[in-house]
């Protein structure tokens, strides 16, 4: 057997687990009576362990930290239904939330007809709401898609929803002014976005008052 | 943990940013240390085997789950420290050695080198020498003989790595293997 060529080409098969049993013999058989090949293959074995030996090393203490800062941002989606996972009961706050709102749209929604807050005394004619001279509300007053009058009183705050007040001429002054009087703030609800908002402050209200 | 890493990459692919903590997590050491041997310089193995993770992730949409993760991920870094050798100015081992933090002048900045026991500072000394005489090889011999010794993948998964038939593996290997008898012999 030639010990270059063909000798260290076993050694090496067999060291890949790549040596037939046929050919393992013969490799044995030739390092039995060559002490360079028994050399040659010695030293091989002890390079493998000595490669096998150095020590493993640890990456440095943040790098899984800066490799995940790194990373592109995700898709949108994703973030959010894992955050919704992580947090149930914001979430359970955010589903409820988001009911409300809708629930306060489709109030909005419920077609154009007229509702008052409080009918006692008070005088209906078409859209219009009319408070008479003589009558005093007690409490607050909620108009919806209709206009009103005051020509009475009212000890609260008025809301008109899609409506507006109606100012009647004073007789004789020419004046445009609202004869009655409204002890408590006026306002007025033109877009869907304001209702929502009132809708929730009452609701805060209510809490706070409950 | 085979089936832990193929969890965590359908989760990635989902586009679960999260998961690929884990996968960063479980591999962070193994694909630092390769990228260390490869290039021999810990501030460039850092620097590349975050890159290789980042690439992971960006192109996780181009891995196929029926072949193992490990393989396609010390691919990516395989090739990106075989460019950074080919980027490397003539002067860089200069550098290196005057910075002086890798390799055999590790060992004698270590202040402590009289307190430890003979034996233990030999062979701190010897792992340092061999560690070396590895990143000395061409770097087609380091990086087969690093996946095989070090990292312990098969021949037939060294030749996915590095997508190099697995004939040329084993040439590589005898021929390692034969470079480092020599230059370890004396030891
Ligand atoms: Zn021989």
């Amino acid at each position: 057997m030639n010990c270059d060529k063909e000798a260290v080409e076993l050694m090496h098969n067999y060291l890949d687990g790549d040596l037939t049993k046929e050919n393992e013999t013969a490799l044995r058989l030739h390092l039995e009576e060559c002490e360079k090949c028994q050399q040659h293959f010695h030293e091989l074995k002890r390079t493998l362990t000595l490669i096998r030996s150095t020590e493993h090393v640890s990456a440095p203490a943040n790098f899984t930290a800066n490799v995940m800062n790194n990373l592109p941002a995700e898709k949108k989606s994703v973030k959010y239904k894992r955050w919704f996972r992580a947090h149930p009961m914001l979430t359970a706050a955010a589903i409820f939330f988001v009911f409300m709102m809708s629930g306060i749209f489709s109030a909005w929604n419920q077609g154009s007809e007229l509702v008052v807050s409080k009918q006692d005394n008070l005088v209906i004619k078409g859209d219009t709401v009319i408070v008479p001279e003589d009558v005093t509300v007690e409490g607050d007053l909620i108009v919806k898609n209709g206009n009103l009058v005051v020509r009475g009183t009212i000890d609260g705050n008025v809301t008109l929803v899609n409506g507006k007040l109606i100012e009647e001429p004073i007789q004789g002054e020419g004046l445009m002014a609202s004869v009655g009087e409204v002890n408590g703030e006026l306002e007025h609800i033109d877009q869907i976005f304001e209702w929502m908002w009132f809708h929730i402050k009452s609701f805060i209200k209510n809490i706070f008052d409950f | 943990m085979d089936q832990f890493i193929r969890d965590k990459i359908i989760e990635v692919k989902k586009g679960d940013q999260s998961a690929f903590e884990d996968v960063v997590n479980y591999f962070q050491h193994k694909i630092y240390q390769h990228c260390l041997r490869m290039l021999g310089n810990a501030h460039e193995a850092e620097d590349i085997a975050q890159e290789a993770f980042i690439r992971a992730y960006i192109n996780i949409e181009s891995f196929d789950e029926q072949r193992k993760f490990s393989t396609w991920l010390y691919r990516i870094a395989t090739n990106l420290t075989i460019d950074r050798i080919r980027k490397r100015k003539p002067d860089f081992y200069l550098d290196s050695k005057i910075k002086g933090t890798e390799g055999l002048d590790m060992y004698s900045q270590l202040p402590d080198q009289g307190k430890l026991p003979g034996e233990e500072v030999e062979s701190l000394e010897l792992k340092r020498y061999i560690h070396h005489e590895i990143s000395e090889l061409p770097p087609k011999y380091r990086s087969v003989i690093t996946l095989r010794y070090l990292e312990e993948f098969s021949l037939q998964e060294i030749s996915e790595i590095l997508d190099i038939p697995l004939g040329t593996v084993k040439t590589r290997i005898h021929r390692a293997r034969e470079a480092l008898r020599k230059r370890l012999r004396h030891v």
